[in-house]
């Protein structure tokens, strides 16, 4: 680091003759060294010359008498300058400069004990451990949420809960009346697609009326279910994770805690149950919908008869597809509501905390309900239902 | 001599390996004001935290009358709980309910008392801080200050023997921070409730502390356990500073 300055020479060079140019230079003086600084320094904002390398002992004085005007940006490159070296054997006497300048230097140099130990980089092998560690933890958190879960249902069903019915009826009606629109929409066009693709590729054989059975089916037994926990996902997923979340950055968690009231009964239990109770109720609307734009397409565009329509797809919806339909949408209900009050309950205590426990959410959510898919449908097709 | 409420016996605080404070023992006796002091970062509120069973000790017990909070079943928790309120710093009212519900719950949970007699109740404790108007409002509806007290009437909600507050009147204005003042005296003096506070407020300090639990963030252990008057004329030079509120340091050391 070179800190170079018109050293020398104060008095000379000046740009407009009238100020002189800030200068500073250090001399060795008897038992120690001296730091003469002059000229007019406000809004110079240069920085001061490093101390000499033989500087390790004695006393730091100043001379300041050519100094004529300063401000907090010379305290600062000083107090730089100067609390590297605050330590015996050297001594630092601020008697020389002016008398602003030296109590603002002298507060700035009390010694102050740092908040806390300065951390060291951690090396590659320190940042996997320290991932895998962190992976490990989370996968134990996941299971441990859901311990306390049916831990909590015992509670419940022995009486013994802190769950408030009313917040439970509460959670049921944000989560499911409230839900119809989107529910309904998505439903509809995911339908529309599904019916128009299939049936263009069916007309090409002549076998359109094979449109009911490709639509009923897929919209009952897979389509439904998945679209339904995408939406409730990104609908009431991250909002679980943010509720918890800043109700945990809040302290109220604790007060829960402390009033010895167990916050997954109080919190997560009617979450997960309201999501219970919704998602196949929010399934078998999402399929109703979807049948009946399978329908629209089919009788609309393809010109397959009302009635022939409606026969084919009650032939085609047996009982293990619905029931297969209902269970996939309660299962990825409750996977939304566990990712969501998961990554509420371990979120950190900040609003950045709580803004990347929403997104964690969902996107945990989705992911467990892909993976939870793939399970059920290898599962099923074993099964052979 | 009556037996202690709350006995801490040589705890060690620490996250990690970060240890906060070491070698921390003292009583909570019935009835009496115990504040925490202390500088910024020196574990005031972990301390608190211990206190109230949030955090278990690295080391030491923290006793709630003769029972180790932390190795507590959950039965003897529950009732141990039941025995004290705490009141966080910046109030953690349950944000979905309103003001009154917040103080009605503990009542709800832990009493058989009907819905009327907990509304009259929750009604009384709200009018108790100065909130006798804030009912039905909701907790986001309420100023800093005010949530601090209503967190107050939900601590009192049960009676509790014992109360725990951290930072009180912190950020409040002086005749508010003057109104609490004068409710935790009534609390100790009329009703026999103990108080355990953290606070850095000199005047709440002297006008209320039965005894001043000093935390030195730098010998990370405590470093006076006393009345406030005689911390400032007999206390360590750290204590006597901040008493004085650091003006008169070398004043006092030349004493």
């Amino acid at each position: 680091m070179t800190e170079s300055l018109p050293a020398t020479s104060p008095h000379t060079g000046a740009p407009d003759g009238a100020r002189p140019a800030a200068s500073a230079q250090w001399t060795e003086q008897g038992n120690g060294w001296l730091l003469g600084i002059g000229g007019e320094w406000r809004g110079h904002g240069a920085a001061l010359p490093a101390a000499p390398g033989a500087l390790v002992q004695g006393e730091v004085r100043f001379d300041t008498t050519a100094l004529g005007s300063w401000d907090v940006a010379l305290a600062s490159s000083l107090w730089q300058r100067l609390s590297a070296l605050t330590r015996p054997p050297v001594t630092i006497d601020l008697q020389g400069l002016p008398e602003g300048l030296r109590e603002i230097l002298s507060m700035a140099l009390t010694e102050t004990p740092a908040a806390t130990a300065p951390r060291r980089e951690p090396d590659r092998i320190t940042r996997v451990g320290a991932s895998t560690q962190a992976w490990w933890d989370d996968g134990r958190r996941s299971l441990t949420l859901v311990g306390e879960v049916v831990l909590s249902v015992g509670r419940l069903l022995r009486g013994k809960s802190g769950m408030r019915w009313s917040d439970l009826a509460w959670q049921v009606e944000q989560t499911g009346p409230r839900s119809l629109p989107i529910v309904a929409l998505v439903s509809f066009l995911v339908g529309l697609i599904v019916a128009y693709m299939g049936a263009a590729q069916l007309q090409r054989f002549g076998a359109q009326n094979f449109i009911a059975d490709l639509v009923t089916v897929g919209v009952v037994r897979e389509v439904a279910a998945l679209l339904v926990g995408i939406v409730l996902a990104g609908r009431v997923g991250a909002a679980f994770a943010a509720q918890i979340g800043s109700m945990r950055a809040n302290e109220e968690v604790d007060a829960l805690t402390t009033l010895g009231v167990n916050p997954v009964d109080f919190l997560v239990l009617p979450r997960v149950l309201a999501l219970l109770i919704v998602g196949p109720m929010l399934t078998a609307f999402a399929a109703v919908v979807g049948m009946g734009v399978g329908w629209l397409v089919a009788v609309g565009l393809y010109g397959v008869t009302p009635l022939e329509y409606v026969y084919a797809s009650a032939q085609a919806l047996t009982l293990p597809h619905v029931l297969i339909g209902l269970l996939k949408g309660t299962v990825y209900a409750v996977l939304v509501a566990l990712a969501g009050c998961l990554q509420g309950m371990s979120a950190g205590r900040s609003a950045q905390a709580v803004g990347d426990a929403t997104t964690a959410a969902v996107v945990q959510a989705i992911v467990w309900m892909v993976v939870a898919a793939s399970v059920l449908t290898v599962v099923f097709q074993q099964l052979d239902w | 001599m009556t037996a202690p409420l709350i006995r801490v016996q040589d705890v060690t605080m620490a996250f990690g390996d970060h240890v906060v404070q070491r070698d921390l023992t003292f009583d909570v006796l019935p009835g009496e004001v115990l504040a925490i002091a202390g500088g910024s970062g020196c574990g005031k509120s972990t301390l608190l935290r211990h206190l109230i069973g949030l955090q278990a000790p690295a080391a030491g017990q923290v006793l709630h009358g003769t029972q180790d909070l932390y190795t507590a079943d959950a039965n003897t928790l529950g009732v141990l709980r039941q025995g004290f309120g705490v009141a966080f710093q910046a109030g953690a009212l349950w944000s979905s309910m309103t003001v009154g519900e917040n103080v009605m719950l503990p009542m709800q949970l832990f009493t058989d008392r009907d819905a009327q007699a907990c509304e009259q109740d929750a009604r009384f404790k709200l009018a108790l801080v100065g909130l006798g108007g804030s009912f039905e409002a909701e907790p986001a509806q309420l100023s800093g200050g005010m949530r601090k007290r209503a967190a107050i009437a939900r601590a009192l909600a049960l009676d509790p023997p014992l109360l725990f507050l951290d930072e009180p009147s912190a950020g409040l204005d002086p005749l508010s921070s003057a109104h609490l003042d004068d409710l935790i005296r009534h609390l100790r003096d009329d009703l026999g409730t103990a108080v355990v506070m953290v606070s850095h407020e000199l005047g709440s300090l002297f006008a209320l502390a039965d005894r001043i639990l000093f935390l030195d963030a730098q010998t990370k252990t405590m470093t006076a356990l006393g009345p406030p008057d005689e911390l400032l004329h007999r206390g360590p030079p750290g204590v006597r500073a901040f008493l004085r509120r650091g003006a008169t340091e070398s004043e006092t050391e030349a004493a």
